[in-house]
């Protein structure tokens, strides 16, 4: 067995944290995740498996929710992005397979995506510099995908104003903390 | 210019990409006697209005929804936006 060292979407050992100005730039590999897209014609399947294994019902479109390990976001019509602690559920597409059966159609994310958690009093004001959506008026639980710095990537509010995630690809993570950090020096 | 889209509200345009005329959700049938005919049609014939132009828009960087969007084309005033999904169903598509 080849014994591999894991290192973060930044290429780090361990996450990285920076602080500028009020704004604090975090990265979080801490989470797996799967996308869920319901199959045809079975959403009422869907809506019930999943309200069986999350605990809650998965999320009207723009919105996410969360209890316990697991958390959701809607990504479009039919499909979520489901997400739980790595350390828990590395194996989180067939667990969430095993839950849903033949309803929905479920894909391994983790790997793919870099994951940064962005806090502070003028997070809005950065965000604003970045990207098209109105985060200003985005309520906590709102998660909508949207365009920075042309990469695609979810934005999700956690609290109203104060604190963000961006998730990108994993590919782009570091233009996506370079971004993010030029924003930040450049309201700090 | 802003899109309202029907599930996520006021998006800036950026976030999609433009097809084309709404009409070519009417794909002909290949089957039919004049296929090749219709898909002449379908292909080259296209209405270029001064006015009001439905057209297939894609929230390519949001929610990955194909949207109809009826459009001023003087004046770029939007006055409906339908998922296309919901206007196929309506003239008897999918199940």
């Amino acid at each position: 067995m080849h014994n591999l060292a894991a290192i973060t979407p930044l290429g780090g050992a361990n996450a990285r944290e920076d602080r500028i100005g009020g704004i604090t730039i975090a990265e979080k590999p801490d989470r797996a995740m799967a996308s869920l897209a319901t199959r045809m014609g079975r959403d009422g399947d869907v809506a019930k498996a999943a309200k069986k294994l999350f605990g809650f019902a998965l999320p009207e479109p723009g919105r996410m929710e969360s209890k316990g390990d697991w958390a959701a976001f809607w990504t479009g019509p039919g499909q979520w992005m489901v997400t739980a602690p790595f350390v828990s559920h590395e194996d989180i597409a067939p667990i969430v397979k095993a839950g849903l059966g033949d309803a929905a159609s479920i894909t391994e994310q983790t790997d793919g995506w870099a994951q940064f958690d962005v806090d502070g009093s003028d997070v809005v004001d950065m965000l604003e510099r970045l990207c098209p959506v109105p985060s200003r008026r985005m309520k906590a639980g709102d998660a909508t995908r949207t365009s920075i710095e042309h990469l695609g990537c979810f934005v999700l509010c956690r609290v109203t104003g104060e604190s963000f995630t961006v998730i990108c690809p994993r590919s782009s993570a570091a233009s996506m903390h370079h971004a993010l950090s030029v924003a930040a020096r450049s309201i700090a | 210019m802003i899109i309202n889209h029907p599930l996520l509200g006021p998006r800036d345009s950026q976030e999609f990409t433009y097809l084309g005329d709404a009409s070519l959700i009417d794909r002909p049938d290949w089957q039919a006697e004049d296929a090749v005919d219709r898909f002449y049609d379908y292909l080259y014939e296209r209405e270029n209005p001064a006015g009001e132009h439905r057209e297939l828009w894609f929230h390519e960087q949001g929610d990955r929804s194909w949207l109809v969007v009826t459009r001023n084309t003087l004046t770029h005033e939007i006055t409906n936006v339908e998922l296309a999904r919901d206007v196929a169903r309506a003239r008897g598509r999918g199940k």
